[in-house]
């Protein structure tokens, strides 16, 4: 049975490399002539190269690595240029956005403006590419699918400037950096209540492990039929096979329902293009028409009451508030940057500005009721 | 009925692991086989479970519909109905019916005359699932160590369980299988798209070939994994992202009890730089 999983190649042919189909409208040419790989034969196509050369592929290169530059020179910069303790500390370094004092206005290079300065260089490469996948899709007379499918993910990518941008803080911009930029994803849902409670973080969520069900119930469907020649997908859209007979017949006689050779890969390209998608939007509300998720999830009753088992003192509770303590959970734009050492803050505790029982129904009734 | 054009020819007997020709027959497009009907059995039993428990909960909210797991005095013993033996009989049922399912599958792929590739591939899902609801709370003693059946729950254990370690997003297995489920993710994009474009191109032209597909991801990055290659990785992507969940979950607390972001500690502690 082993020997039918064809997991790996074990006849390699070899003849002279593919030099490509002529292209289309095409100014650039394409570089080298193709070599093999035998180690890469064994698991997918053995040819390496040729790859065409075109003017935006090459700046989107260009803007890319001045961005990468930028963002390495000074996470090296931030360990005064020792070259060891740079290796040893990279995954913490980081290139910060500028402060909160700067709101939308340009701040020195060092206060942020290389940050802005490599975000840009990087957002021009990006797009340059995107450029780049279009021509080389339309130069073959192919459509434009990968393209809209690659502009999805740059929208979510852009939602992270244009939420900063309506919130009027570059602060609010994820950093660069290893450890930085995962720091950055739990203090902003910790910030805005709980992204779970996002609903449309939710959808992002089903659709990115969606697209991991759908990736494995697709790949191994057709491997379990390439002794049939499954991989050759074209070929049985166009002129069905057995292999595409069988693998209709597997998924319906599985769950009562089957896609075709053709729309299982619109079902592919819908589920990884509404990832991003529905990710983008959620965090484009996020801060801007929603506040505070948790409390967005009480008012639409999705927060279970859970039993009232928090039993601290009012005085530990105001403790645990947090750095962001004195602002009312819906009045985020108008937020008072974090000064250093304020959990301790005494004013903040005499103070409150907001009550911990619009806070959270987690709280113990009794107690929650007398901190008023 | 519900047969396709050309289904009828591929309705024979055979390919059965248990049960010989006794369950070896069709219902409407199902085929049964003695995996559908233990199939069936668990999946409505917990299904009906899973409802009575709404029935006695304080809720038909459907988005706080919740049936928990024991607590944790209860350690690795059964508990009362209402206090978490719900959970516990629901979880039986969920790895019975998931399991029938990987089997029905292998028995639906032996019929077809195909590899085992999909049933092996729902194991590791399976795999995933059963790690979160016996394994882990088996190596730390106690069922309440689950996570509660509820939309909305399921994702504050997600929360209060990867801040029981500071930061989850530190635990290197949690990162491994992130990355899967984002590459996953592209090279989906990647394939769905590709196949998509050479079958519907531009307006006036033929439909493209398999040299269309190769040529393009080689003229856009150098190298195009090829038409069977593509399937080999979408199958390790998918497959990984949801076994490194698994170890990403179970190390948590068995082996590791401390925050995740104190782990890296070794990393900043190597002889090469001290």
């Amino acid at each position: 049975m082993l020997e039918y999983q064809n997991l790996f190649t074990r006849v390699q042919v070899r003849t002279a490399p593919d030099p490509g189909l002529p292209l289309e409208d095409s100014p650039g040419a394409r570089l080298g002539t193709g070599t093999f790989s035998y180690l890469a034969g064994k698991f997918g196509d053995a040819q390496f190269g040729p790859i065409y050369l075109g003017t935006a592929g090459l700046f989107s290169l260009l803007f890319g690595f001045l961005a990468f530059e930028i963002i390495g020179l000074n996470m090296w910069a931030s360990v005064g240029w020792d070259p060891i303790e740079f290796v040893r500390q990279l995954p913490w370094l980081a290139l910060e956005p500028p402060p909160p004092q700067y709101g939308l206005r340009v701040p020195p290079l060092n206060q942020g403006g290389w940050y802005l300065m490599a975000g840009f260089f990087l957002t021009i490469s990006i797009l340059l590419w995107w450029v780049r996948v279009y021509r080389r899709a339309r130069a073959l007379n192919m459509g434009t699918h990968l393209p809209w499918a690659f502009a999805s993910a740059i929208f979510l990518y852009l939602a992270f400037f244009f939420q900063p941008l309506i919130v009027g803080s570059w602060s609010e911009m994820v950093p660069f950096g290893v450890f930085p930029h995962l720091d950055w994803t739990s203090a902003f849902s910790i910030r805005y209540g709980n992204l779970y409670y996002n609903p449309f973080h939710a959808l992002s969520i089903v659709f990115l492990y969606g697209s991991a069900v759908l990736f494995a119930m697709h790949a191994a469907t057709i491997l379990a039929v390439a002794r049939l020649g499954g991989e050759r997908e074209i070929e049985q859209i166009t002129d069905r096979g057995t292999a595409a007979e069988r693998s209709m017949l597997f998924w319906r006689w599985t769950m009562g329902f089957n896609a075709t050779m053709e729309s299982i890969h619109r079902w592919a390209w819908w589920f990884a293009v509404l990832t991003t998608f529905t990710g983008g939007i959620g965090i484009l509300l996020t801060g801007t028409v929603v506040d505070n998720w948790y409390l967005w999830g009480v008012k639409h009753g999705l927060v279970a009451p859970y039993p009232a088992n928090n039993v601290l003192t009012p005085e530990q509770q105001q403790l645990l508030r947090g750095r962001y303590q004195g602002t009312a959970p819906d009045s985020f734009p108008s937020y008072v940057a974090p000064q250093p050492a304020m959990m301790l803050d005494s004013t903040a505790l005499i103070a409150p500005a907001d009550s911990m029982t619009a806070d959270s129904t987690k709280t113990d009734s009794t107690t929650a009721r007398k901190t008023p | 009925m519900a047969m396709l054009s050309f289904e009828r020819k591929y309705r024979v007997r055979g390919g059965t692991l248990i049960g010989g020709d006794l369950f070896d027959f069709w219902f409407g497009p199902f085929y049964v086989g003695f995996f559908g009907v233990s199939a069936i059995f668990f999946i409505l039993l917990g299904t009906m479970l899973c409802v009575w428990g709404a029935a006695i909960g304080p809720t038909w909210n459907l988005w706080q519909i919740s049936i928990a797991p024991p607590d944790l005095k209860y350690g690795l013993g059964f508990a009362p109905l209402r206090e978490g033996g719900l959970w516990q009989i629901i979880t039986m049922c969920a790895v019975g019916a998931f399991g029938s399912w990987t089997l029905r599958q292998a028995e639906i792929s032996r019929k077809l005359g195909m590899g085992l590739h999909i049933p092996w591939a729902y194991g590791a899902a399976v795999f995933a699932y059963v790690t979160l609801v016996v394994i882990r709370p088996l190596l730390l003693g106690a069922w309440g160590h689950g996570f509660p059946y509820g939309i909305f729950s399921h994702l504050d254990w997600v929360s209060n369980v990867g801040y029981q370690y500071l930061h989850f997003h530190y635990n290197p297995a949690h990162m491994i299988a992130v990355t899967f489920f984002f590459t996953n993710c592209l090279a989906l994009a990647m394939h769905g798209s590709l196949i998509l474009s050479v079958t519907n191109p531009k307006k006036g032209t033929p439909v493209g070939v398999s040299e269309t597909e190769n040529v393009f991801f080689r003229d856009l990055i150098g190298y195009s994994i090829g038409a069977i290659g593509i399937h080999r990785l979408g199958l390790f992507l998918s497959m990984s992202a949801a076994i490194w969940s698994a170890i990403c979950i179970v190390i948590s607390g068995p082996f590791w009890a401390k925050g995740w972001p104190e782990w890296w500690g070794w990393w900043l502690n190597l002889p090469i730089w001290r």
